[in-house]
Parts: structure tokens; sequence; C-alpha cells
């Protein structure tokens, strides 16, 4: 009653301006757009960075996010738009120009070198000199330690690199931003391969450069450490800005509703499963490193999820059922047959197919035309006596163009000039043509933009319903949700769970997956 | 199985997608083929004006003997280079070949079987290369310059500082007959190789297979392709060409000394790379290489006529190849010079 009475009261007081109460911007995006071959990465995106506060980033995969960090460390150049740094419009031709901009990145990717020292990493381009014009190293050294001191990072400066662990480097490339007196920190999935507790003195380094009014952009999948470490939110979907505010003012899943933008019956057009019998029976399945005792079985028209961490072995498990790398133990039935698979080509004669996850680097030949990739995977059925018939291979290949709406300028152009969506297109086509009976999509949707998504989604819904067994690897958790009739769960290369559709949540799945109940709220 | 789509489902017009948008003869007209043509073309009249002898019928036969044996390698040396890998051992294997055939000539072989052992060491050295790369992994420019060695040092174990001669009368056939008028069974062999050559490259499965491991080798193992074996079979095709090529200039020569076919490897790699073959693998064709394989020849025998001696008739030969690897970066920088600007 009381609370009801002062809210009232609230309602008639002039709405505060939030932004007369917050320093002014450091860096702000207007507009800014980027259009690569096929895809349009960002459309338009604005952004604002202040001193002394968190940014989180959240979008889907493909929504632009990476694409416009590499616009602010100036590896892509934007068709249009502008940014300012401190209100000054900038124009950045190189990474040295961000460099100097004060912008700096951290990622999993980010450049430091394996051989190199720790100082040497921190300092590489722009060590302190003797007057002589030689690197001071005593200088070199000390500065060092002072800033991993000031990170409260345990880390000497004379260890090399290839010595630490993906925190300690993520530490590193922190120490390196500060040594260049970055004000803007760009941090792209800096937990993602991180411990708990290494995340939580991730935490404690950024609460000191927000000490420090550095501003930082913070990208992350994870919901839970947006609320723990963000002050701000900014929202893409499709490459454009769909939201921004501040992190008190929006719940869960308000973020959830803006980075989707529509429910996830719409997104996933799963088609109700009729599932016949056991296609793909594996039993005690070993790898001498990656994976022990997995049994599992594949039915006619299911599609099986498989879900787990990174590094948790579905990769590993996929590509040895596909003959790439051999198990030491256990068993695989194709339609209760004993099949032994010791080649790729072994697996596609028993009927297993495998789209892998790489598109770019295991999928696809790039530089090779459209129907040259089409006929790779069954060059037996467009050839005679190993002469291979031209107007059949090109048969082929229109067959799978039109039925999956390939966009493309002709069969003769290369796969690499094609967007991300009708380049799996092209793979999934090539292996449908080898008439297969299991097929494992490992991320079938991983870089592809919204609107290819859902057609790959669709024809996986499609293949399954034509009584193809799916076997499908995804991290993203809406995917798995949405698509898979069962899923199984991986933990560092053992069975962590098998889950039916009805009454699965995520909770159950990260649950399983990370092995620590506790670690949701 | 059926693949079509399922009734009921709104498929949307397909679109028409033609197999190509430029045709195969204005492709031609653009290509690097075209170009070397020309050269060709080019050298043979500089030639013609230059020295009066030269375009005599008898003359012009005995201008393909100087490099028909580097070119029959050179068609097996493109398909290695074509599927990512090279063979730097020719040489060696070429000596180790004819060593091999000296010393069974000694102990009385009859020219068949003085064939079957060159070709039989050949293949047995390229299957040797093929295991090295294949199997253990090794990559192939190292694995090659060991064997290159290996080859040849085996090749002056056996004859020091010697010779062998002792060649029966028929095995010249090989190296210097003629199989119908001015056309020697070298230069016949090499016509009808380069068909075979351009056919299974352009044509078969196994052409195709090539091409794609060079261009993409996981891809291509992803694909199904049996990726290691057919890199053996590359390597055993180099050392048979080898081995077909150490019978031929055996013959010709009619003497065997270890440093027989020195430094042929570079030649070898020149007349692929001149082709038009990338050396990073994937890209290129056959008709470019045997073009290659005759501008190399012209070029060659137009400086001999012309008694250049035989160390400016090198620095041609290497001008050539940087020349020939230069060209494309430069145009092609040109091009995006005149798109940005």
């Amino acid at each position: 009653m009381g609370a009801r009475a002062l809210s009232s009261v609230l309602r008639f007081t002039p709405p505060r301006d939030d932004a007369a109460a917050l320093p002014a911007p450091l860096l702000e995006l207007r507009g800014v757009s980027k259009v690569f071959p096929g895809v349009r990465a960002l459309d338009g995106v604005d952004l604002t960075l202040r001193p002394g506060r968190v940014t989180a980033l959240v979008g889907e995969n493909g929504a632009g996010k990476s694409t416009l960090v590499k616009i602010l460390t100036g590896i892509h150049r934007p068709d249009g738009g502008e940014i300012r740094v401190k209100g000054a419009p900038v124009a950045f031709a190189s990474p040295q120009d961000a460099e100097a901009a004060r912008i700096t990145a951290i990622h999993q990717e980010t450049v430091l070198f394996d051989e190199l020292t720790v100082a040497e990493n921190i300092y590489l381009g722009h060590a302190p000199k003797t007057r002589l014009g030689f690197v001071d190293w005593p200088a070199l050294r000390a500065r060092s330690a002072a800033l991993l001191y000031g990170l409260d990072a345990p880390i000497r400066p004379s260890t090399r690199l290839k010595d630490l662990s993906i925190a300690q480097r993520h530490l590193v490339a922190i120490a390196r931003a500060l040594s260049v007196d970055s004000e803007v920190v760009i941090m792209d999935e800096p937990t993602a391969a991180l411990s708990h507790k290494e995340v939580d003195d991730l935490y404690r380094v950024i609460d000191r450069l927000k000490g420090q009014d550095k501003a930082i952009l913070f990208i992350s999948h994870k919901f839970e450490e947006l609320y723990r470490i963000a002050d701000d939110y900014a929202v893409f979907r499709d490459g454009r800005t769909v939201g921004s505010g501040r992190m008190a003012a929006i719940d869960h899943a308000g973020l959830v509703k803006l980075m989707v933008g529509r429910s996830v019956d719409q997104v996933f057009p799963k088609a109700p499963a009729v599932i016949g019998a056991p296609v793909l029976e594996v039993e005690g399945y070993s790898h001498p490193t990656e994976f022990a005792a997995l049994s599992f079985s594949l039915r006619r028209g299911e599609i099986l999820g498989l879900y787990g961490l990174v590094g948790a072995g579905r990769s590993e498990l996929c590509q040895s059922l596909f003959g790439v790398t051999p198990p030491s133990d256990g068993s695989v039935r194709v339609e209760g047959r004993e099949v032994r698979i010791r080649s790729t080509a072994d697996a596609i004669r028993a009927g297993i197919v495998y789209v892998p996850e790489e598109r770019g680097r295991h999928g696809a030949v790039l530089s090779m035309p459209i129907f040259e990739n089409a006929s790779m995977g069954c060059l037996g059925a467009v050839s005679r006596r190993g002469f291979i018939r031209s107007a059949e291979e090109f048969k082929l290949a229109r067959h799978y163009a039109e039925r999956f709406d390939l966009r493309a300028a002709s069969l003769s152009q290369p796969v690499g000039t094609l967007s991300g969506g009708n380049q799996q297109k092209v793979v999934i086509g090539k292996w449908l043509a080898t008439k297969p009976k299991v097929i494992i999509l490992d991320e079938p949707t991983k870089g592809i933009d919204i609107g290819s998504k859902s057609a790959v989604h669709a024809f996986m819904s499609e293949l399954a319903g034509q009584g193809l067994a799916v076997l499908m690897v995804s991290s993203e958790l809406p995917e798995i949700l949405g698509m898979a009739d069962r899923v199984m769960v991986m933990r560092e290369g053992r069975m962590a769970g098998l889950f039916e559709r009805a009454g699965l949540t995520p909770e159950l799945l990260v649950e399983a997956a990370t092995g620590n109940a506790g670690s949701l709220h | 199985m059926t693949l079509q789509a399922a009734p009921g489902s709104a498929v949307p017009a397909p679109r028409i997608l033609p197999d190509r948008l430029v045709s195969p003869l204005r492709r031609f007209a653009t290509s690097w083929e075209a170009l070397l043509l020309a050269v060709a073309a080019a050298v043979f009249v500089a030639n013609a004006l230059a020295s009066p002898y030269f375009l005599d019928v008898w003359n012009l036969s005995d201008a393909t003997f100087n490099f028909t044996e580097k070119s029959i390698v050179a068609l097996a040396m493109a398909f290695v280079i074509m599927a990512g890998e090279i063979d730097l051992s020719v040489g060696g294997i070429v000596a180790l070949c004819s060593t091999a055939m000296g010393e069974a000539a000694a102990a009385g072989l009859g020219t068949p079987g003085l064939v079957a052992v060159g070709l039989g060491v050949g293949a047995a050295c390229g299957l040797f290369n093929g295991l090295l790369v294949a199997r253990l992994g090794l990559p192939s420019i190292m694995a090659t310059i060991g064997t290159m060695s290996l080859y040849r040092g085996l090749s002056y174990l056996a004859l020091g500082d010697g010779v062998l001669k002792g060649y029966p009368a028929d095995f010249a056939w090989f190296g210097q007959g003629y199989a119908w008028g001015p056309l020697s069974v070298e230069f016949a062999c090499f016509l009808a190789l380069s068909a075979v050559a351009g056919v299974a490259l352009h044509r078969t499965v196994f052409g195709r297979a090539v091409r794609a491991i060079g261009s993409n080798a996981f891809a291509a193992l992803f694909s199904g392709l049996r990726v290691g074996r057919i890199r053996v079979v590359l390597f055993v095709l180099t050392g048979l060409a080898s081995g077909l090529a150490a019978v031929m200039l055996t013959g010709r020569l009619g003497s065997t000394r270890p440093s027989i076919a020195l430094g042929w490897e570079l030649d070898v790699v020149t007349i692929v790379v001149l082709g038009g073959v990338s050396i990073q693998g994937g890209s290129g064709t056959m008709p470019g290489v045997v073009i290659a394989a005759f501008v190399m020849g012209l070029v060659t025998y137009g400086l001999g006529l012309l008694n250049v001696p035989g160390i400016v008739m090198s620095i041609v030969v290497g001008a050539m190849l940087i020349g020939t690897i230069a060209l494309p970066i430069l145009v092609g920088r040109a091009l995006r010079r005149r798109r940005t600007a």
C-alpha cells in the first residue's frame, strides 16, 4: 500500500536525465555500417562508451559483434557512419591508428608471441630506449613488473609466453593495453576458457580498470557475468543496435527478447519427428586422449543434439565417427551391421557424413567452383571408369543449388566468394549427393547470418523428416533446445547425460555440461 | 530415400543458375596459356630471324632433344606441384636409374631388361619419397632434398670417378631413334604423354582429386578423398617419369657418369611454374606446362645457335622464372590500385 503511494508520487517528479549524470562519452559510434560480399555485417550501429563504465555488448552469433571489434581495432574499415573519440571524428586506416587512439582489444586470438617473454610481449613495438637507441632492458623489466603488480597478477616478466595459461595470457594482454595507456579496452569473450577462480580474478582487474577511468566494452554470452560486471548494455541484432541503456534497468528476459527479437518457436522450424529404428549404434567408443566409453544410438528421423563446453570432446567424437582419427576401442553399427571405419572414404561408404565446424578450412575448397565442390564427395557417381562426365556433374550441382535456393551468379563461381550461409548449403548439398544415412552437423550455423540460419534449420528438419538420422553438435542452447529430439551432453570426454526433448530446460543442460549445479542461479 | 522437397512445402520458384558466365573461348583469350603461346611464337620467330639454320626440319627435330627428357619429368612434376608438394630428387633418381642400368648392362642384360630396370628403380625411388611424405608426414621439400643427395650419393658410391659404357647397340634407339621421318622417338613419346597427362588432369577423378588436395588438403580429406594414397601415387609417377627420362638420356649419351642429369630438378620445376602452375598448389593446366616446355626448349636452343655461353643461358632461365612468378603479382597489384583509386 505504502509502496504504491510512493510510486504515484514519484510519477510526478520530472524524469531524471541519465545522460546528465554520466561522464561525457569517450567513444561514440553513429550509424556505422560494413558490407562484405553477400552479407551486410553491420547496418548502422550506434554505441557509446563512457569512462569508468563497463558496457556489455550482447547479440547472437552473427549479429555483428566481431565485425565491430575489427572496425574499432582498425582491421576493417567501415563503409559508412561516424566514429568519435572524445568528440572528435576519427578514421582508422590501420591497427596502429587504433592503438594511437588508445583503443585495445583483448580476445582469444589476441596477437601475442609465444617465444617472447612476458615483458617483451607487453612492450613490443614501444619498448623504452636508452640514450643510444638500444632497448632499455632493466627499465622494460621493471615497468612490466609494475604493470603486472598493478593488475595483481603473479606472473614473472621473464617467463616465456608459451608457458602461461590462457587466463595469464589475458592478463598479459591487459598489461599490454595499459602499457600503451589505452583508454578503451575491448574484451571479446574473455571468460570463454577460464575457470571460476580465474573469472573472479578477471573481475577484480576490470574493477581496477574502471577505477582508472577506462571505458570497457565487454562482449559475452554469459548473462550472469554481465549482471555481475556491466554498468550499461547494448544489444545487436542482424547488424543493428536494437537497444541500449543501463544494465540495472533491464532484466534477463528483456535482454533475451531484444537479442532474439522473436519467439523461439518462430526461429526454429522444427517439424514433429517420426522416429524409426536405430540407424547408428555406438558402444564403448573410446579415443586414446579425447573421449572414453561413449555409448549411444541415433534413430531414423531423429535429430540428436550434442551439447557440451568447448573442449568436451564433441568435435573429436564426430571426426572419429567420420574416420579422420581412429578410435582406440568400441564398436559402431550402421543399420545393425558392424562397420569398421578407418578413413573418411570408409565412413562415406557406410553412410556417415560430416559437415565440419570450420567451413573454410575443412568443409569446402574455397578456391574451387561450386560444381566441383558439390561433386567432391561422390565423384564416383558423376564419372565412368574414372572419367568425369561434365554434364552429369553440372546436373548434380544444379539440383542441389535449386533445392537450397543457392544465391550465386553461376555454378562456376568459387565457393569462397559466397556468403557463409550459402557456403554451408554447398557443403550440405555435397553430402546429400552421397545419399547418406547419418549426417553429422558440427556447429551448423556458426558464423551464418540469421536469415540463412533458419534456412539451415528448416532443411535440417526436412532431412530428418525424410528419414535421415541427424547428429547436431551445437554450443548454442536455443538451437539445441529448438531443434533436437534428444540431447546428449558431454563433459571432459565422457557422457554427462542424455535428455528427452520433453521437459528439457537450459539449466539442466548447463548443469550437466559443467558438472557444477551451483554455477547457475 | 528420396531427396526431393517434401510436397506441400512452400518452395520459391528456383532461379536458373548458369553453368558459367564467362565462355571458355573468352577465358582462354585472357589466360596464362594464351600469353605463353604468344611468347613461344615470338621466340620461334626471333630464332628464325636470328639464325638462317633454324627453320630446317631436321634442325628443329634436333632442337627437341635438349628438352624432351626434362619435359617428360615436368609432366609428372606438374601433378606433384599441383597437389601442393614438390619433388626435388628427380635428378638424383635419373642418376641412380642410369647407374643401375649401367651395372645391369655390364652384367649382360638385354635392352628390354635394361628398360625394366630403369623404370623399376625410378618407381622404387618415387615410392620411397611418397612414403616419407605421406606416411611419415615429412614436408616434401625436406624429404626430397634428402633423397636428392641420397640417390645421387648411391650413384657416386657405385661408380666413383668411373664411367659405365657397355650398353647394347639397340638401347640407343630410345634416345637417338626416329619414330617417323624427322619425329624422334623421344619427342613422339613426350607428345603422347602430354596428351595422357592433359586428359588425366582435366578429365578424370584422379586429376580432380589432385587439384582439390593442392587447394585444401583438409577439405579434400573431409570429402572422402584418399589423400595419403594419392600423394604416394604422385611421387611414384614422378619416379617413373624420371626412370623413363633416364632410359632416354642414357640411350642418347651411351654412357653413365654419376654426375648425369645434375641440376635437372630446377629446370623441371621452372618449366612447371612457367607453365602457370601455382607453386602453392591447386591451380594450373597441362597445356600451360607443355607450352612452357616448348618456350624453355626454344629459348635455350636459340641461345645455343647464337653461341651464347651456358652461364648467360642460366641467367636468362633464372630471369624468366622470377619474371613468371612476379608478373601475376605485379599485374594483380596494378589492377587493385586502379580499382581502389
